[in-house]
């Protein structure tokens, strides 16, 4: 035998023996979940993207996690799929003239979106600046605590998903488990997520979270109205973000933002860029407005402004 | 021939150059304008954030005469102090109706509701009403592509004084190194 023939051979048998194991692991795996859990583990290990669904899947499945999520927060649990409105392409406004820095909004959108409370996940973070700095997000002070706010020398800048119309986020994802949706909204199937993080790493806002835990989320806080890509209770392992709410703001007669309408300045603003009399319109064409880190070309559909 | 067409083309920049005039007329017009006329009430505002038991102010005034004299009220309404709202300028009739106890009142002498306050206010900060028609100034609640609720001034600025209290922050978010 040349020592060309003995190669082959050699590398024929490592690759009979993995496929061997691969085979064995696979069936073992197969058979732990069926002892143990409902049909629902394999029907969503088997599920395909999201995207790809039909109307009728996409019923069985939504039917699937309503019951699943009503027995486990034990009340009734509705998860919608609501698609985008035509001619709607979202967009937020923050008058950072007006933010108190209150953090109102941050735990607004806990509770309206079911994120965890322990481990703790924020999607809105509230940053403190330096006046006489400007926006310097180096000096940025996110853990700051007085007894009053605001303080002598000071604004805040909330800061959370962008819905960049350019984002860095969705292109890096190996399996696309998250992507923009045509009203801007950049979502996340959670049952497509491989947990990899690598559109954490992409994100320069720093919007996106992961679930290193089981999410813990007290029945009672639960949220029951929710929707499959936005606020519906999330498994370990998956990364999480801001989606404007959809799950209100999709609606034929859309709610508000829950950030917004728990602002107590009325800092948020919050409409379709497409409508020249909306509101978010009217901040841009007639404020001082900025993006944050423009440079970067993400496109962010959130916009700083100075009313004053 | 060249007279004439020197004569069209000039014709054709004037007309497009006044359509272009009007078109951005119209779009100034649309921001200045209000949504809906003031006088028919369009906001949908909550009821106004009177003190418990106070309102209709007729329930007790209606026993009373008027006295338009500018003073310092003794006996009644101690409670209520102008600060940092021109209180030198101005007292209390300058805002309440003398024959009306129930009713705000505009430089005009128009009487208006206290639903209406915005008018009262707008009458100085012009600039703040204008951006409150328009979503801008102040806080809306409701449909972002329907029905809104208007918060009028009062429910975040005391009229009597109007600086915005300061609040206690939610807690800070936990750091890394602290969540399990
Ligand atoms: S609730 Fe409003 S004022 Fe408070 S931190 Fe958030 S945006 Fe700022
Ligand atoms: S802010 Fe971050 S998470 Fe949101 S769309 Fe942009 S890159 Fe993606």
């Amino acid at each position: 035998m040349s020592d060309m023939e003995k190669r082959d051979e050699h590398v024929f048998r490592l690759t009979r023996r993995k496929a061997l194991k691969g085979l064995a692991l696979g069936i073992g795996t197969m058979v732990l979940p069926a002892k143990d859990a409902s049909a629902s583990v394999w029907e969503s290990f088997f599920q395909k993207n999201f995207r790809e669904l039909g109307k009728s899947e996409r019923r069985v499945i939504l039917e699937r996690l309503e019951k699943e999520y009503s027995a486990r927060y034990k009340k009734p649990v509705r998860v919608k799929d609501t698609g985008p409105i035509e001619g709607v392409l979202y967009g937020y406004g923050l008058d950072l003239s007006r933010c108190i820095g209150c953090r109102r909004c941050v735990y607004g959108c806990v509770t309206e979106n079911n994120q965890s409370r322990d481990p703790q996940i924020h999607w809105i973070k509230v940053l403190r600046l330096a006046k006489e700095r400007g926006v310097d997000l180096e000096h940025s002070e996110q853990y700051y605590n007085p007894a009053t706010v605001p303080e002598e020398g000071h604004f805040y800048m909330p800061v959370q998903c962008h819905q960049c119309e350019n984002p860095p986020c969705t292109k890096v994802c190996p399996v696309q488990a998250t992507w923009k949706e045509i009203d801007g909204i950049v979502v996340v199937d959670y049952n497509w997520c491989i947990g990899c993080r690598y559109c954490m790493a992409a994100c320069p806002y720093g919007a996106r979270h992961f679930n290193w835990k089981k999410p813990g989320l007290p029945a009672g806080e639960m949220n029951p109205e929710t929707h499959y890509l936005g606020n519906r209770p999330r498994p370990v392992g998956v990364v999480e973000k801001c989606t404007f709410c959809m799950q209100r703001t999709r609606e034929p007669d859309g709610m508000y933002p829950a950030c917004l309408e728990v602002c107590p300045v009325g800092a948020r603003k919050f409409g379709n860029l497409l409508d020249p009399t909306s509101e978010i319109r009217n901040v841009i064409e007639n404020k001082r407005v900025f993006i944050l880190k423009e440079d970067l070309n993400t496109q962010p559909k959130f916009y700083y402004f100075y009313s004053v | 021939m060249i007279h004439r067409r020197l004569v069209l083309a000039c014709f054709l920049v004037f007309i497009s150059l006044s359509v272009f005039e009007l078109a951005e007329a119209a779009r100034r017009e649309f921001w200045l304008t209000p949504p809906k006329l003031e006088s028919d009430e369009s906001y949908m505002v909550p009821p106004p954030p009177f003190t418990e038991g106070i309102f209709p102010c007729s329930e007790c005034h209606k026993e009373m005469t008027p006295n338009p004299k500018r003073r310092e009220l003794t006996e009644e309404h101690t409670n209520i102090q102008l600060k940092n709202h021109a209180e030198k300028e101005r007292w209390c009739l300058d805002c309440h109706d003398l024959k009306n106890r129930d009713k705000l009142r505009l430089v005009s002498g128009e009487q208006i509701d206290f639903t209406e306050s915005y008018r009262l206010c707008g009458q100085c900060h012009g600039d703040k009403y204008r951006d409150w028609k328009t979503g801008i100034h102040g806080k809306r609640t409701g449909q972002w592509n329907g029905k809104k609720q208007y918060l009028l001034c009062a429910h975040c600025h005391n009229p009597h004084n109007p600086r915005f209290k300061k609040l206690q922050p939610k807690p800070p978010p936990m750091r890394p190194e602290n969540i399990r």
